[in-house]
């Protein structure tokens, strides 16, 4: 019988080996975990197109749909509020949506496929509520010298008429336009076959 | 000692530490009101545990069903309304009593040395407790559920590069639906629960091994007796627990009132915009969250930029648990500070307040103006905190209790 010793360093080794080995597994056996919390292969087909009459919107009236179970606004302008653009630009964070992906860029000054409608996602990029449509041209609580936009009632971010950001508001950019096609009085929200 | 007890007691350490936790364990003789707040909260987690576990076998936790299920709760269920006013109740009394005991312990200086582990074992209790809140209301799937999960859920979209994915993920889809309602569900019930049991335990054990503080910030354990008890001290049972007993009956007649006469506190503990079915399409006009996380959202709401804004909320909540290394004084008693000490903590409460308010009413240019401003004044109270403890003159504490 040899006398035992212990030999640390081997120990040593051993055990960071066995640590090292046991650390490697930690990854592997997190993935299922981690995984089951994607959006499930249901989440993600739904999110079909939508289509809306827009004959019978009147002008400076908005209309709401549903695309993907979120708000998108359509909104037909009047004549002044589409000149009266430029007007604001000074207030505005971002003009010309140079911060987001903009998918009609330098088409029309409503950011939208036609010069007479603008097409929003109604959620606020700052933390996704829904802000409100106050067209008037009057002093509002948020903003004295106010001329019509979108101000979300969640953290004061305010928008001019067709959803670009002001200066020094919560939220970090102008609000989306999704991809729309118009097809006579008929216009399809979610899909656009030129862009994408 | 009957023989059965004896068997038990050879194999389980009964006795040692029912006297070590809950009798024998010696606490200073002298406290006020402050010391109350810890009982109470323990009191509370076992009314939350089990006002809890009866409303999960009623609830639903689909997209469909949540909603319906909490009306059905409380109009077809026998008592499911005590029992659900009981948990609303239970959620809002749970923070005011922790805020309470939070306050305490700035007050006395709770957390200075041995009783940092406590204080930080507490604060991740609050961290845990406002994600618990959190999840619980989302359940309903009211409109503020809604909203309020929307706004909170966006909030990890603020971190750059990973926040949209992180958004999806957290959802498990590309907007709040069922798929969020059934795990938060899982969290609220199980993950979470099972969290702040095992931090309270370990808030509990750190503390009986450093022994309470008291409001004269007088360290009793300089003074032992012949048996190395405490010369300042009486033992837990049956002084601290009587004791105990007349808050516990004070607080629990405070809390039957609200739950059976105003359990919606006006609005403020359960929100009007709940009673309504969560509509995507349509956020509240006025959107605010319960009233214990309000003066970090009026934080929130104070700061014009996305990520900034997530930054100074986190950091409210995290410089908190680094008070005991910010606090240089030699006392621990605010009885013994300086004035400075006295001024801040007294700017510090009223911002704090105030914020809670602000948070809770619609924004106006002046209101942000003063969320500005309370949330600097909140920040200087432990940014400052180094310089005006160490600098300001004190007073000497007493020797005893």
């Amino acid at each position: 019988m040899s006398e035992s010793v212990v030999n640390d360093s081997r120990r040593k080794i051993l055990i960071g080996m066995t640590a090292a080995l046991g650390a490697a597994g930690v990854p592997f056996a997190a993935t299922p975990f981690i995984a089951a919390w994607n959006p499930s292969a249901k989440a993600k087909a739904l999110g079909a197109a939508v289509k809306v009459d827009i004959s019978k919107i009147e002008e400076g009236q908005i209309v709401q749909v549903a695309w993907r179970k979120q708000p998108v606004f359509v909104l037909r302008h009047t004549k002044n509020s589409i000149s009266n653009l430029p007007s604001v630009e000074t207030k505005l964070a971002d003009p010309n949506s140079l911060a987001i992906d903009e998918p009609y860029r330098d088409l029309y000054p409503t950011r939208s496929k036609s010069n007479e409608f603008s097409i929003l996602a109604g959620v606020c990029t700052h933390l996704g509520c829904s802000p409100k449509y106050h067209p008037e041209v009057e002093p509002k609580p948020w903003d004295a010298t106010w001329t019509g936009g979108f101000f979300c009632p969640c953290h004061g971010s305010m928008f001019d008429i067709v959803g670009r950001v002001f200066k020094g508001v919560p939220a970090p950019t102008n609000l989306k336009v999704p991809p729309h096609n118009f097809q006579g009085s008929i216009l399809t929200i979610g899909e656009d076959k030129e862009i994408s | 000692m009957n023989t059965v007890f004896k068997w038990f007691n050879e194999r389980l350490p009964i006795v040692n530490t029912f006297e070590r936790h809950l009798s024998k364990h010696p606490v200073p003789k002298k406290v006020n009101f402050w010391y109350l707040f810890g009982a109470l909260a323990s009191v509370v987690l076992i009314i939350q545990i089990i006002s809890g576990i009866w409303l999960m076998m009623p609830y639903q936790n689909t997209e469909e069903g949540a909603f319906s299920s909490i009306e059905f709760i409380m109009r077809d269920v026998d008592y499911g309304w005590v029992i659900r006013y009981m948990h609303t109740t239970g959620a809002s009394m749970f923070f005011a009593v922790v805020y309470l005991h939070m306050f305490r312990g700035l007050l006395y200086g709770s957390y200075k040395k041995p009783r940092e582990l406590v204080w930080i074992f507490g604060m991740t209790i609050y961290l845990v407790m406002m994600a618990e809140g959190f999840l619980g209301y989302v359940l309903p799937y009211g409109q503020m559920s809604y909203w309020g999960a929307q706004v909170i859920i966006s909030l990890f979209g603020a971190i750059p590069y990973i926040g949209e994915s992180l958004e999806v993920w957290v959802r498990g889809d590309y907007y709040i639906s069922g798929s969020t309602v059934s795990r938060f569900f899982a969290l609220h019930v199980v993950a979470l629960p099972l969290m702040l049991i095992a931090l309270v335990f370990m808030h509990l054990v750190a503390l009986h091994e450093v022994g309470a503080g008291n409001p004269e910030g007088v360290d009793i354990e300089a003074h032992l007796d012949d048996d190395g008890v405490p010369l300042d001290s009486v033992p837990f049972f049956p002084y601290k627990v009587l004791n105990a007993l007349v808050g516990i009956g004070v607080f629990m007649t405070v809390f039957s009132i609200i739950m059976f006469f105003f359990p919606e506190a006006g609005g403020y503990f359960i929100e009007k915009a709940n009673f309504e079915e969560a509509n995507p399409l349509s956020t509240p006009e006025h959107i605010a969250p319960v009233w214990y996380y309000s003066p970090y959202y009026a934080m929130l709401r104070a700061v014009p930029d996305k990520l900034g804004g997530l930054i100074v909320m986190a950091g409210a909540i995290a410089i908190l648990f680094v008070v005991p290394w910010l606090d240089r004084s030699k006392v621990n008693s605010i009885r013994y500070k300086g004035i400075f000490s006295k001024i801040a903590i007294s700017l510090f409460a009223i911002s704090f307040l105030t914020l809670g308010y602000l948070g809770t009413v619609p924004v106006t240019e002046l209101r942000t103006l003063m969320s500005v401003i309370c949330t600097v004044i909140y920040f200087l109270f432990f940014f400052l905190m180094p310089i005006y403890t160490s600098l300001e003159s004190t007073k000497q504490p007493p020797e005893r209790l």
